[in-house]
């Protein structure tokens, strides 16, 4: 597989940036980490691909043995793709390597969302051999299936360098399962993810991303996307396994009129995990919407929920949700939200709540039969579950099954 | 049948309720009266097993078995449901959640839709229970999960109360079905008990007794639209005076 070349002036910023810590979360050593491994094999029929690794990232809901409910498939193991694929016209799935010498055009995508030196990380991706995946919907095509991806680490001590590109051309509509796990027990591993989403003028795209990592896994993605005019991103983020250190504060910029934004997260952390996770969005023309939810629960890990909106144009509307569950003594929950507002007329409110299961909620339920065991079961449940709207109900039946089966580890 | 046999019952230490004694026969409605404070709702949870409700002196012997120490669950399982004043919201779990979990974790969709349509609720079964429900709705979201349950004791807390008059009709054909009002007497199972303060309810509703707790006592006994007609001309004031 052919490397990713990018010009001089990244690469300039990017050493420049090199050794610059990231804004917020853990500084990790990158020399800890080899930057390359051995490549693994492509498959052109991905259930070919090792059984474990299948396994795993069934996990995170990557099919890979009947790939029919699936418009196209990405599979990269450490920094090189294994297998990709489109499985319908109009809906472009490949490496951003090869799509970066089939279109001269993409380089005005490159490093736009996401700026490269914005911390060490960011340069990391730019100065090392990476790769990661480039899905685009052509003008008016619409999934029929999701499209699925797969950032799978596959050797310890690595860091694992993902850059990729989303695009989805005017009034296309585009939903992405994406999972990211590991192939190995508790030993180290870094995640390096950048992922740049362009959404343009009455586009959709629906993003469902779940990790599965292991604990002493260190993860840093680093996502931008920019939504244009009547423009749709609705992002959910699940992560109910153990994780070592994991930050990240995706931002999204609404660039054109009554674009909206969502995004959903649903966080666990068992003892041991660190978890710092944000969703950031700039409301920049008249009539842009967000809604920003999280639920983190935590077990004993710590989890710092940041939200953040800025409204700078007029009649934009904003709503920050944070709710966070805390289920043994030791677990903590910072819920951090900001709203930001720059001129009259806006329309910016958010809640939050931490706080342990309410005495009175378990018992209204045992008062209708269900032991305490199930009463907080059911409670739990109820707390994980977000309605999440505007997504297919495949994806959402799936979503729902990933969520209850760390629920059954949960209890 | 249910039976209060000389209790008394503290919250966080104080003692609310003094030697209450009470009987309501299988398929009997009785009905409790008093003011704000006097320990009605005390008893009610009391009798639910609610733990910060402590019984301190007494027995409750519910269908013939001394239930004084079992847990809130285990009691709903043997046959006592609750209608709270004020529930409680919990976001994320949904109506139809609490009317499945009263039929016991069961219930198919077409029996929990057609209870929901009989209480008017068909829209709230997937809402989050009690979440920006009006004093009606969630009156009724209660008598719907009591009708999904099937108590043989109902503990009805202020039914009627923050309910507006269309509601309170509902309502009463609710706690009929509920209570069995449809049945002859002598085949009636069940079993209600009724806080209410403005005993509008009890046009709705066949009540048998009533009482009147004034201080954590029962200071009186007897026949509740009398007992009504008294307070509502001479208020409590003559209870008190009645009792010295």
């Amino acid at each position: 597989m052919r490397e990713v070349k990018s010009s001089k002036a990244y690469k300039d910023k990017a050493k420049a940036a090199s050794a610059k810590p990231a804004a917020l979360g853990e500084d990790i050593d990158l020399s800890a980490f080899a930057a390359s491994a051995e490549e693994q094999p492509y498959q052109a029929d991905p259930s070919k691909l090792p059984v474990k690794a299948k396994e795993q990232m069934l996990e995170t809901g990557v099919i890979l043995d009947d790939t029919k409910q699936r418009s196209g498939t990405y599979i990269q193991m450490d920094n090189v793709p294994v297998h990709f694929s489109s499985q319908q016209e109009g809906i472009e799935v490949m490496a951003i390597s090869q799509a970066l010498e089939k279109y001269d055009w993409l380089p005005d995508y490159w490093w736009q969302a996401v700026a490269v030196d914005t911390d060490k990380y960011t340069a990391h991706v730019e100065l090392n051999k990476s790769n990661g995946y480039f899905i685009r919907a052509l003008p008016g095509k619409k999934t029929i299936y999701p499209v699925q991806a797969c950032l799978y680490l596959a050797k310890a001590k690595l860091a694992q360098n993902v850059h990729n590109i989303i695009i989805a051309e005017e009034n296309s509509e585009l939903h992405i399962v994406t999972g990211c796990t590991t192939g190995f027990g508790e030993e180290p591993g870094l995640h390096l993810g950048v992922s740049e989403f362009y959404i343009k003028k009455g586009a959709k795209v629906t993003f469902t991303m779940i990790h599965s990592w292991n604990p002493e896994i260190a993860v840093r993605p680093r996502t931008g996307t920019i939504i244009e005019q009547d423009g749709l991103f609705l992002s959910n983020y699940v992560l109910m396994k153990p994780v070592r250190s994991l930050q990240t504060n995706p931002l999204a910029n609404c660039v054109g009129e009554n674009a909206t934004v969502r995004f959903n997260s649903i966080l666990i952390a068992p003892p041991g995990s660190h978890m710092d996770i944000g969703s950031r969005v700039l409301l920049n023309a008249r009539g842009a919407k967000t809604e920003i939810i999280s639920r983190a629960l935590t077990t004993g890990g710590t989890i710092i929920a940041r939200g953040y909106i800025e409204g700078n144009a007029p009649e934009v509307k904003g709503h920050l949700e944070c709710r966070g569950l805390i289920l043994q003594e030791k677990g903590v929950i910072h819920a951090i939200p900001e709203l930001k507002g720059n001129l009259a007329g806006i329309d910016l409110s958010h809640e939050a709540a931490v706080g342990k299961i309410a005495e009175e909620e378990v018992e209204y339920l045992m008062a209708r039969g269900l032991t305490r065991t199930e009463a907080t079961a059911t409670i739990v449940r109820g707390f994980l579950r977000v309605d999440i709207e505007g997504l297919p109900p495949q994806l959402d039946a799936e979503l729902r099954k990933a969520i209850e089966a760390s629920e059954k580890e949960l209890m | 049948m249910l039976e209060i046999k000389h209790l008394n019952v503290g919250v966080e230490g104080k003692e609310i309720l003094q030697d209450i004694n009470l009987t309501i026969g299988t398929g009997e409605t009785h009905a409790l009266f008093g003011p704000n404070g006097s320990g009605k709702t005390t008893l009610l949870m009391a009798i639910m097993g609610f733990p910060r409700y402590q019984v301190t002196k007494g027995k409750i012997i519910f269908k013939g078995k001394d239930i004084t120490k079992l847990a809130v669950d285990e009691r709903a399982r043997l046959g006592i449901g609750i209608s709270f004043q004020r529930p409680p919201v919990v976001r994320g779990v949904k109506t139809r959640d609490m009317v499945s979990a009263a039929m016991g974790g069961g219930g198919d969709e077409k029996s929990i839709a057609k209870l929901a349509e009989r209480a008017d609720l068909t829209e709230f079964l997937d809402r989050d229970i009690n979440y920006g429900f009006s004093g009606g709705e969630i009156k009724r979201a209660e008598l719907l999960q009591l009708m999904a349950q099937k108590p043989e004791l109902t503990l009805l807390d202020e039914p009627e109360s923050g309910v507006d008059l269309v509601n309170i009709a509902l309502i009463g054909e609710l706690l009929n079905e509920l209570l069995e009002k449809g049945c002859p007497i002598r085949t009636r199972k069940c079993m209600g008990l009724i806080i209410t303060h403005t005993g509008h309810i009890l046009e709705y509703v066949n009540v048998r007794t009533g009482y009147v707790m004034l201080d954590g006592r029962v200071v009186c006994q007897g026949d509740p639209h009398e007992i009504l007609a008294s307070i509502k001309a001479k208020g409590y004031e003559e209870c008190a005076r009645c009792v010295k």
